[in-house]
């Protein structure tokens, strides 16, 4: 049996995305900027998708870029629209955002902005004393995620968006969020989403911003996405996500919130004191979890998981020589050494109890003998 | 007029009465080195030659990885005309600029010019040809060599080879291929002496993940692009570890370690018919590589071990791995078995006399070959 808890990763994309995608390639392969019938239906596809999304984050009149997945999502966003706002001088993002996120801050601060690291509490719960200074400062861009990938937390994204409206540009990397935990455009300026942490295919996702918006494309060419994002529309990519994102509203996410309490309590069977990272499980994303099992290393405990066909990831990657944890736990004040033990087990409304069951099963065999080897 | 390559040997000059074995190994490595591009290969004059091929580049990428080789230099093969000869000159010469001088030789002496009659008209048309070069006698920049053989040959330039000895002609040792940057440099130091290889990882599931294992193949192909070939042994090590976690003195954890990897390779080295092992230790390096600690693993072992990196800085080892393209793949960031249950203050002075009490709880034989009857046998 195999118990793959790693959807935060990626999902297996759903056999009726498979077969809309091999539809569109097989019949549908026109190129939508075309002119004759079938390429013409082709962009109707397309806008077809554009609506549904759309309507999926209540964004009626806004813009939505079609990118290769969240990270050209979250690029376009902050250096294209970040790299707009005049007069740019201070931008603000938090201290647990993606790699995506923080390496453009990071270009930001290379083009000489004043980049403020907003910390978190143990919850993930954003400094908002920090973050109300940034803006008095005078902060035009602020980035924030709607649910961490390490650990689940929400952010109160309408409280955000209330400071920093009128003030400074709002991004929200929706990656892990986008149709699980609820998002309305009226909270934010600028959202990405992905296409494959829904069970739809990789190389896809979108950049939605509100129309008044201004923004530099990053990649030039034939002038697709109106000149923002330049390249032949993936149309077989397109036609997966608007499948995916259909097929998302058929789930109920107070299952996937029971299913990951019954994780959290059959896991907890079996190793006793297991820890808890970040936010409280019942308030933060339904799909999420960060769980520590002392004295034993995240790192070994996914190896020995995955010779038993359960598959989780740690947060942390070590190095041979020194030992790297989490800069997401260390910035919820977890120790370096319980984010040393860290693993991050994630969910999808297609994860059943029996999977979690047989996973916590194997969890407490190979807890019982890892714990007996800890390095002294 | 065409391409050849002409191909220099090293060390082989040393030889005395085996020489002609050692040049046949050569040749037959050098033919196997361009196996699959048509080229003909021959052993002529004191040189091997490479000819009949469409892309030098390729060839000479090829052939300078072969050990037992000096330099190759891309060359023009014309007939012994001067005419002719003159010709080839002018070609190579046509895009070089600065200084030059032309180095004429002729083994054949019935040629009827002599070298320096040569020499001289060949320069003086090369400046006529080409504006942009001068003659410089004592340091040119370029040296125009035209050699008078069974043909003649001209060339500029000479590209460094591999050095070291024809593979095959140094026997067969087992090298210890941990993943870090060290082992692979080991490995292919002692290859350069003409010794064929196998190598040897411990593998520790759980604490070592598949992405390890795949470093470790990754850096054993490298090597097997440079001895045309590899055999690799992954052995199950956690057992082994497990039990000298839990029973044996923990500033000797290392130590032990060691010294089962020691036991284990010698029995590998059986099955490959090695008979040498080969480490990446540098004397003082860490806690298992000062003197005394090298002399407890040493002991362990009934053949030669070999540590060609014995007196070498990690710069310095560094700067080979980079050399030989196995750095960025040493670094990537894989716990190995080595550091699994590292001490926090391990032994660096232990003693030989204290090992076997240390080791007394183990049963060691079971442990060993348990571990040599899990093993698995990779071919690259």
């Amino acid at each position: 049996m195999i118990a793959y808890l790693d959807n935060s990763a990626t999902t297996r994309p759903d056999d009726r995305v498979v077969d809309k995608m091999a539809q569109c390639m097989r019949e549908g392969y026109f190129n939508p900027s075309s002119v004759y019938l079938p390429a013409v239906n082709a962009f109707r596809e397309v806008r077809a998708c554009r609506e549904e999304l759309l309507q999926a984050v209540h964004g009626a009149g806004c813009r939505l870029i079609f990118t290769s997945g969240g990270t050209e999502a979250n690029n376009l966003a902050i250096l294209g629209a970040g790299g707009r706002i005049r007069g740019l001088k201070i931008a603000a993002v938090s201290a647990v955002e993606h790699p995506s996120v923080r390496a453009c801050f990071d270009e930001l601060a290379r083009q000489g902005v004043e980049v403020r690291v907003i910390g978190v509490n143990g919850k993930g719960e954003l400094d908002f004393a920090a973050l109300e200074k940034a803006l008095e400062d005078g902060a035009g861009l602020v980035s924030v995620m709607q649910v961490n990938n390490e650990t689940g937390a929400i952010n109160d994204i309408p409280r955000i968006h209330a400071m920093t409206q009128g003030r400074a540009l709002l991004h929200v990397d929706g990656v892990q969020g986008f149709l699980r935990t609820p998002f309305s455009m009226k909270d934010a300026e600028l959202y990405t989403l992905s296409g494959h942490k829904i069970h739809g295919p990789k190389g896809i996702g979108a950049l939605v911003c509100r129309e008044n918006i201004l923004i530099n494309p990053r990649n030039m060419g034939g002038g697709q996405e109106n000149g923002l994002r330049s390249g032949t529309e993936n149309t077989p990519g397109i036609a997966g996500l608007r499948e995916a994102a259909r097929l998302m509203k058929e789930y109920d996410m107070g299952e996937l919130m029971q299913k990951k309490l019954h994780l959290i309590q059959a896991f907890g069977a079996q190793v006793e004191n297991m820890r808890i990272n970040g936010p409280d499980p019942a308030a933060a994303a339904p799909h999420i979890v960060n769980l520590g099992f002392p004295g034993v290393r995240g790192e070994v405990m996914l190896h020995a998981l995955e010779a038993c066909g359960v598959y989780a990831s740690t947060g942390s990657a070590c190095s041979s020589k020194k030992l790297k944890v989490s800069s997401v736990l260390t910035a919820m004040g977890v120790s370096p050494t319980e984010a040393e033990w860290a693993l991050r087990f994630s969910l999808s409304p297609k994860t059943t109890f029996e999977e979690i069951d047989y996973a916590a099963e194997k969890l407490g065999a190979c807890y019982a003998q890892l714990r007996r080897f800890q390095r002294r | 007029m065409r391409k050849v390559l002409l191909v220099r040997f090293g060390e082989v000059y040393l030889k005395g009465l085996n020489r002609s074995s050692f040049l046949k190994i050569l040749t037959d490595n050098v033919k196997k080195a361009v196996k699959g591009t048509g080229a003909s290969v021959w052993l002529a004059d004191s040189r091997i030659y490479v000819a009949e091929f469409e892309d030098m580049d390729d060839i000479v990428n090829r052939v300078k990885k072969v050990f037992g080789l000096y330099s190759v230099s891309p060359a023009y093969e014309v007939d012994k005309d001067f005419e002719e000869i003159s010709k080839a000159c002018l070609e190579v010469c046509k895009d070089l600029s600065g200084t030059f001088k032309v180095l004429a030789r002729r083994s054949d002496k019935s040629f009827p010019i002599n070298s320096m009659d040569m020499a001289v008209e060949l320069g003086g048309r090369i400046l006529d040809a080409n504006s942009q070069l001068k003659v410089d006698v004592h340091k040119p920049e370029h040296k125009v060599c035209v050699e008078v053989r069974d043909h003649a040959y001209v060339y500029s330039g000479e590209i460094m080879a591999a050095g070291g000895l024809p593979m095959g002609t140094g026997g067969k040792a087992a090298l210890l291929l941990s993943g870090g940057i060290d082992s692979p440099v080991a490995g292919y130091q002692i290859m350069r002496r003409g010794v064929r290889m196998c190598a040897i990882h411990f593998m520790s599931p759980p604490y070592t993940g598949e992405l390890a294992r795949e470093k470790v193949v990754t850096l054993a192909k490298m090597l097997a692009a440079y001895s045309g070939g590899m055999r690799v042994y992954m052995v199950p090590f956690t057992k082994c570890q497990l039990e000298i976690h839990e029973k044996c003195p923990e500033e000797l954890g290392t130590l032990i370690t060691r010294r089962f990897m020691m036991r284990i390779a010698c029995k590998l080295a059986k099955d490959f018919g090695a008979q040498a092992l080969v480490t990446g230790e540098s004397l003082g390096q860490v806690a298992s590589q000062t003197m005394e600690a090298i002399g407890c693993t040493d002991e362990i072992s009934d053949i030669p071990v070999f540590r060609p990196l014995i007196g070498l800085d990690k710069i310095e080892i560094i700067r080979i791995a980079e050399k030989i393209g196995t750095y960025e793949t040493s670094i990537l960031p894989y716990e190995d078995c080595c550091t699994v249950f590292t001490p926090r203050h391990p032994m660096t002075r232990p003693k030989k006399s204290g090992m076997p009490k240390a080791e007394a709880r183990l049963d060691i034989d079971a442990l060993v070959d348990e571990a040599v009857a899990g093993t698995e046998k990779l071919i690259f």
